[in-house]
């Protein structure tokens, strides 16, 4: 599924709408640990997460993940925003609590496999 | 001529709703005194309210106490600041304070019970010492630099507070002055999980939350006085001082 239509359909804001958003999701994974998320993410998943520090987007890029969602109204703390944009990681936001945003992607079709 | 110093820097008093009720200052320094142990830090959760008292009762054993604290950040890590005097310790609370959100419950965190030398009841903490501040790890080192203070990322080998449990990995430009390795891990294990981390200095320590735990794992200090500013020197391994671990 392609990012574009996820952020469409679920009315995420982009906070670094410069990088490039045509970008294929091939999954999702949900945890505020980042130890976690570098363990068990896998290419090109979504990752939803509290998590506001600028260490998310070293993990992001490392694991190749297609983008970050931030939930429950988080916005990222201004150097991971830079770092978001210098690194080209698609950062989005949402009011929305964790659980409701993973279950609008899981009727999306997206999973954790 | 540095001598060593035994020092166990991470010990909770009954003010931290998780710790047991009969770690009063004056148990926990009678238990340090029968141990050997000549420094200790009482580091609570997010406050440093007990550290006087503390200071007072250790006196009179000769036993020396460091102003400390455990914060915890944003993130959910601990990360203990060691103070060379009580005002700067009372000066970093005052910022944790500002930023502490919510109240205790008694009933769910445990009493935050404040002492006298006399272990009489003075009072109890109101605010949510276990909870997390807005403070992110970044600023909150910052901030124990800017009182003077020794910024130590607590248990790195925990997976739940550690900082490499909930960051992954310790952030860049963040300027710890030691890692703490927990009483849980040997330090042949620590070198195998974090050697990428063995350029800063390591020490361990109980994180006593009841009186038997106090000395469990402790730091030897070669340096030459029991102070706070030796330590930082002895961190640095300036002229001779040493951690040993």
């Amino acid at each position: 599924m392609e990012l574009q239509e996820i952020i469409k359909s679920l009315s995420l804001k982009v906070e670094n709408p410069s990088v490039d958003l045509n970008i294929e999701v091939k999954g999702a994974y949900v945890s505020d640990m980042l130890s976690d998320v570098i363990g068990n993410s896998k290419e090109g998943f979504l990752w939803i997460t509290i998590q506001v520090h600028l260490n998310i987007i070293a993990v992001a890029s490392l694991k190749n993940l297609s983008g970050i969602i931030l939930v429950n109204g988080r916005v990222p703390a201004e150097d991971t925003l830079k770092k978001a944009i210098e690194e080209k990681v698609p950062i989005m936001t949402t009011p929305l609590p964790a659980f409701d945003l993973v279950g609008m992607l899981y009727s999306l079709g997206l999973r954790c496999r | 001529m540095p001598v060593e110093f035994r020092a166990d820097l991470h010990i909770h008093t009954c003010l931290s709703p998780c710790s047991e009720l009969t770690m009063t200052p004056a148990r926990i320094v009678e238990r340090a005194a029968s141990l050997g142990i000549n420094i200790i830090a009482i580091c609570d959760h997010n406050t440093a309210e007990h550290v006087e008292v503390t200071g007072s009762l250790a006196k009179k054993k000769g036993i020396r106490v460091m102003a400390g604290m455990e914060i915890n950040s944003s993130e959910e890590v601990h990360i203990l600041g060691l103070f060379g005097k009580l005002t700067e310790a009372l000066n970093m609370q005052a910022v944790v304070y500002e930023n502490l959100p919510g109240q205790n419950n008694e009933d769910v965190f445990g009493m935050q019970v404040l002492v006298n030398e006399d272990e009489e009841v003075l009072g109890f903490n109101k605010r949510l010492l276990i909870g997390a501040t807005d403070l992110s790890v970044n600023r909150i080192v910052e901030l124990i630099h800017s009182f003077n203070g020794l910024a130590v990322a607590s248990h790195i080998d925990r997976e739940g507070f550690g900082i490499i449990g909930q960051l992954g990995f310790i952030p860049e430009g963040v300027e710890f002055d030691a890692l703490e390795i927990s009483y849980r891990t040997s330090r042949a294990r620590a070198l195998e999980m974090f050697g990428l981390y063995k350029h800063v200095p390591w020490i361990t320590s109980s994180d006593a939350h009841s009186l038997e735990d106090i000395g469990r794992k402790t730091t030897g200090f070669v340096m030459e006085h029991a102070t706070f500013e030796e330590m930082r020197l002895a961190l640095r391994g300036t002229e001779g001082r040493k951690v040993i671990f």
